[in-house]
C-alpha cells in the first residue's frame, strides 16, 4: 500500500480494466517503437547521423575552395555559390552567419557538409522547420533534396553567444 | 517495532505516521532551500516570458542569456533535487518507521548543496557563466561555475547515500513487516536513477572544470553532448518517479486510495529504473556522429518500456482515487466519484491537475518530439521546452506544490494564513503552465527557436522572421507565463508566512483542507483490508477507462499528425 506495507500476498498479475490498459499500453508502445525502422527504410526524412572528423581549420579551407569553383553571384557581398546537383555542398557556422548562400535546384539531392568553425551551432531552414546540430569537430553530411522553391532562411537555434540572434543565411531553391 | 533515539521522535496528529525530529529538520532545510531556488527561478522565469513575448521584449541580449541560464540552473536542478531530497529524507524514516541513518552526513550533503548553488549562482549573476544551464563546449565558463554543480552533485550524492543507508538499518532493525510501502519503493527508484544520473554529471563535469582551469586542451563536443545529457535528461527521470511517489502519497492523503495492484505499480518503478536513463538520446536526435540504430534504441527507452511505465501510473493512480471514491458511495454514473472529489483541498487539487497536464500535454508531446525522424522539425524549436514546461512545471512542480500543501502543516507543524487563496492557487498555477506550454509548442511548430533574443533578427545581414501567427503564439506564452508566475508567487507567499509566522499546531491534528470526518472516513478506507468488495470495484473502473483511452486517442492523433507534417518537409537522410 502507499504509505503501510502492503498484505503479503500482493505478488499476482493485473486483472480486469487494469489487465486490459496494461495491454492496450503495450502495443501502442510496439507500434510507435517499430514506427522508426519502418519510416528509416521506407520514409524519405531520416536522420542519419554521418559524419566524419576534420579540424575547424580544414573544413573552413573547403568551404573557400567550395566557394571560388561554384561562386555565381554576390548578395549583400555575400558569395551565392551554386553546387553541380548530386555533387558536394558546403555551408560553415560562424559567429554569427552561415556562409555561403546556396543555390540548390528542385528535386536535385546534394551532399551538403555542415560544421561549425568555432562554438556549437544550430542549422534551421525556415519555414519549413528542419533542424541539425552542427558541432565543432564534425563534419554533418545531409544528402538533401529540397522539394519547394523559394527562398528559404537559414538561421541558428543553438545558441552561440550574445550575436547569436544575427546569424542568418539563405538557400535559393530554383 | 521503530529504532528511534530516545526523545528524537515524534507521532504525527493528523496521520499517526511517525516522525523522526532529526529528519524533520533537514526535511525542513532542505524545503526552505528549495522554496528560494524556486522563488530565484520564478522571478527569472517572469523576465524571460516577458522577453520572448515579442511584443513587450524586456530585457537586452545579454541579460536575456544570463537570466535564461540562471533560471535552468534554479528550476531543473536547484529546486526540484533540493525538493527531492526532501523527499527521499521523509520517505525512509516516516514510511520506514526509522530513523535517520546520520546527521552529520545530512549535515555535509546539505552544507555542499547549498554551497554550491549559491556559487553558481554568483557566478551567472556576475556575468562569469553566460554559457546557459547545458554549457556546451566549446562555450566556456568560469572555473567555480562547474565547481559549483560539482559541488552540488556531490552533495545530492551524500544525501542519497544517507537514504540508502537509512534504508538499509530500517530493513536491518526489523522497522517495518515485508515489503516497503510503495512510496518509499517510488522513493527507492528515484535515488537509483539519481545516482546513475550524477555519476554522468561527475564524469562530464570533472574534466570541464579542468578544461576551464587551463590543466585540459580540449573537450570534444559531440563527446560532451552525449553524456552531459546523461546528467540532464536523467536528473528529469528523478523527478518523474519523485513525482509519480508523490502522487501515489497524495491519493492516499487526500481520498484514501491505495493501489489496485502493487505488482503493476512496482513493475512499473522497475522499468523507470531500467530504461529511462536511455532518453538522454532524445537530444541527440539530429546530431552527427551517432547512428541511426543507435538513435533509435535509445530514444524509445528500449521499446518505450518507460513510457508504458507512465501510462500505468497514468491509469493506476486516478483507478486508486476511482475506487477509493466508489467505496465511499459516490458511485453514481460514470464520473460522480471525480466530480464529488475534493477539488477544494489543494493537495488533490494539485496532484489531479498535475497526472493531467503530464499525461496529456508533456507526456504526449514527449514521446512524440523524441521520435528519431520527427525530432528533425522539432529540435532545439520551442516545442522542446513546451513538452518539457508541461512535465517538470506542470507535472513535478504541481504536485511537489501540493505536497508542501501538507509538508507544511504536517512536517513544520504551522498553520497557512488566507487559505482561500491556496485552494486557488494550483488552478492559476495550471492555467498559466497550460497556456505557457501550448504558446510555446505552437510557435515552436512555425519553426521558431527556444533559447533565442530576438526572433526578429534585427540587425542580421540576411533577413529572417516568422509571419503574426508565431507571434501570436508568443503572446500566449507571455500571458501564461505571468500567470504561472502569479501562481508561483501565491504559493512562494502563503508558504513562506506559514513557515515563518504561521500559528504552531503542534500537538493538534490538521484539518485545514478537507473536515476532520471527511479526512477520518478516508484513512478508515484505505487501512480496511482488500475484501472482495474492494476486488469488484476494482476491476472495473469505468470513469478511469474512459480517461485513458480519450489520453490514448489524443496520443496517436498528435502523433501521427506529426508524421504527416514530417512527410511534407525536403527529403533528407
Amino acid at each position: 500500500m502507499s504509505i503501510k506495507s502492503p498484505e503479503s500476498n500482493w505478488f499476482k498479475p493485473p486483472e480486469g480494466s487494469e489487465r486490459l490498459w496494461v495491454g492496450v499500453a503495450l502495443v501502442w508502445c510496439m507500434v510507435m517503437f517499430l514506427a522508426m525502422p519502418y519510416w528509416h527504410v521506407k520514409g524519405k526524412q531520416n536522420s542519419t547521423g554521418e559524419s566524419y572528423a576534420v579540424t575547424p581549420a580544414e573544413f573552413q579551407k573547403r568551404v573557400n575552395r567550395f566557394v571560388e569553383t561554384n561562386k555565381v553571384g554576390e548578395k549583400n557581398g555575400i558569395p551565392v555559390v551554386e553546387p553541380s546537383p548530386g555533387g558536394d555542398a558546403y555551408l560553415m557556422g560562424q559567429m554569427w552567419r552561415w556562409y555561403p548562400i546556396l543555390k540548390l535546384k528542385e528535386g536535385q539531392t546534394y551532399r551538403l557538409h555542415i560544421s561549425s568553425v568555432d562554438l556549437q551551432h544550430g542549422f534551421s531552414v525556415l519555414p519549413i522547420n528542419i533542424n541539425f546540430q552542427v558541432l565543432p569537430g564534425y563534419d554533418h553530411v545531409l544528402t538533401l533534396t529540397p522539394t519547394s522553391k523559394g527562398i528559404f532562411q537559414v538561421i541558428c537555434n543553438e545558441f552561440c553567444g550574445i550575436g547569436h540572434h544575427l546569424m542568418t543565411g539563405q538557400i535559393i531553391v530554383e | 517495532m521503530g529504532n528511534f533515539l530516545e526523545g528524537r521522535y515524534r507521532t504525527c496528529n493528523t496521520t499517526g505516521l511517525p516522525v523522526c525530529l532529526d529528519a524533520q529538520f533537514f526535511i525542513k532545510a532542505h524545503a526552505v532551500a528549495a522554496v528560494v531556488f524556486f522563488l530565484i527561478g520564478a522571478i527569472a522565469a517572469l523576465l524571460i516570458a516577458l522577453t520572448r513575448w515579442s511584443a513587450v521584449h524586456l530585457l537586452p541580449a545579454m541579460w536575456f542569456y544570463r537570466v535564461l541560464t540562471l533560471h535552468g540552473l534554479n528550476m531543473l536542478i536547484f529546486w526540484i533535487i533540493s525538493f527531492e531530497i526532501a523527499i527521499l529524507y521523509f520517505a525512509g524514516t516516516s514510511l520506514l518507521n526509522s530513523r535517520l541513518f546520520s546527521r552529520k552526513v545530512a549535515w555535509v550533503a546539505y552544507v555542499l548543496m547549498v554551497v554550491g548553488a549559491l556559487m553558481v549562482d554568483y557566478i551567472v549573476l556576475i556575468g562569469k557563466g553566460d554559457v546557459l544551464m547545458t554549457s556546451y563546449p566549446p562555450l566556456k565558463a568560469h572555473p567555480l561555475f562547474y565547481l559549483g554543480i560539482i559541488f552540488f552533485a556531490v552533495g545530492t550524492l551524500i544525501a542519497v547515500f544517507n537514504f540508502f543507508a537509512t534504508v538499509y538499518i530500517a530493513r536491518r532493525d526489523k522497522t517495518y513487516e515485508g515489503s516497503m510501502p510503495l512510496v518509499a519503493y517510488g522513493a527507492l527508484a528515484a535515488a537509483i536513477i539519481a545516482v546513475v544520473t550524477l555519476l554522468h554529471g561527475a564524469t562530464v563535469m570533472i574534466p570541464s572544470f579542468l578544461w576551464s582551469l587551463g590543466l585540459v586542451e580540449h573537450i570534444d563536443a559531440g563527446w560532451y553532448r552525449l553524456v552531459w545529457w546523461g546528467l540532464g535528461h536523467p536528473s528529469q527521470q528523478i523527478n518523474v518517479a519523485a513525482m509519480v511517489a508523490v502522487w501515489y502519497f497524495m491519493a492516499t492523503l487526500t481520498t484514501g486510495a491505495k493501489p489496485l495492484n502493487e505488482t503493476v505499480c512496482r513493475a512499473a518503478f522497475v522499468f523507470y529504473i531500467l530504461f529511462i536513463n536511455l532518453a538522454s538520446a532524445h537530444h541527440l536526435l539530429v546530431d552527427p556522429g551517432l547512428n541511426a540504430s543507435w538513435k533509435i534504441w535509445n530514444t524509445s527507452y528500449a521499446m518505450y518500456l518507460a513510457v508504458l511505465a507512465s501510462m500505468i501510473h497514468g491509469f493506476t493512480v486516478p483507478a486508486s482515487i476511482e475506487v477509493a471514491q466508489r467505496l465511499k458511495g459516490f458511485t453514481r454514473g460514470i464520473f460522480n466519484w471525480l466530480t464529488s472529489a475534493p477539488w477544494g483541498d489543494p493537495g488533490f487539487a494539485s496532484i489531479f491537475l498535475s497526472i493531467v497536464i503530464f499525461g496529456f500535454i508533456g507526456g504526449i508531446t514527449g514521446v512524440t518530439l523524441g521520435t528519431e525522424q520527427i525530432n528533425i522539425i522539432a529540435h532545439n524549436t520551442l516545442r522542446i521546452p513546451g513538452h518539457f514546461h508541461a512535465t517538470v512545471v506542470g507535472g513535478t512542480t504541481l504536485a511537489f506544490m501540493g505536497l508542501t500543501y501538507y509538508v507544511v502543516p504536517l512536517i513544520f507543524q504551522r498553520d497557512f494564513y488566507f487559505k482561500k487563496w491556496a485552494r486557488v492557487q494550483p488552478y492559476i498555477f495550471a492555467s498559466g503552465v497550460v497556456l505557457l506550454s501550448l504558446g510555446m509548442s505552437f510557435a515552436g511548430s512555425y519553426g521558431v527557436p527556444r533559447r533565442h533574443w530576438d526572433v526578429n533578427f534585427t540587425g542580421a545581414p540576411l533577413s529572417a522572421g516568422f509571419d503574426a501567427a508565431a507571434h501570436f503564439f508568443l503572446g500566449v506564452l507571455g500571458i501564461g507565463g505571468i500567470l504561472a508566475f502569479t501562481g508561483a508567487l501565491i504559493f512562494i507567499v502563503l508558504t513562506v508566512l506559514a513557515v515563518f509566522f504561521g500559528k504552531s499546531i503542534a500537538g493538534q491534528p490538521f484539518h485545514g483542507w478537507q473536515p476532520a470526518e471527511k479526512f477520518k472516513l478516508s484513512m478508515e478506507i484505505f487501512s480496511r483490508k482488500k475484501d472482495e468488495k474492494f476486488e469488484q470495484i476494482a476491476h472495473k473502473v469505468p470513469g478511469t477507462v474512459v480517461l485513458v483511452f480519450v489520453l490514448l486517442i489524443s496520443f496517436m492523433v498528435y502523433y501521427f499528425a506529426n508524421w504527416k507534417a514530417l512527410a511534407d518537409v525536403w527529403w533528407v537522410r
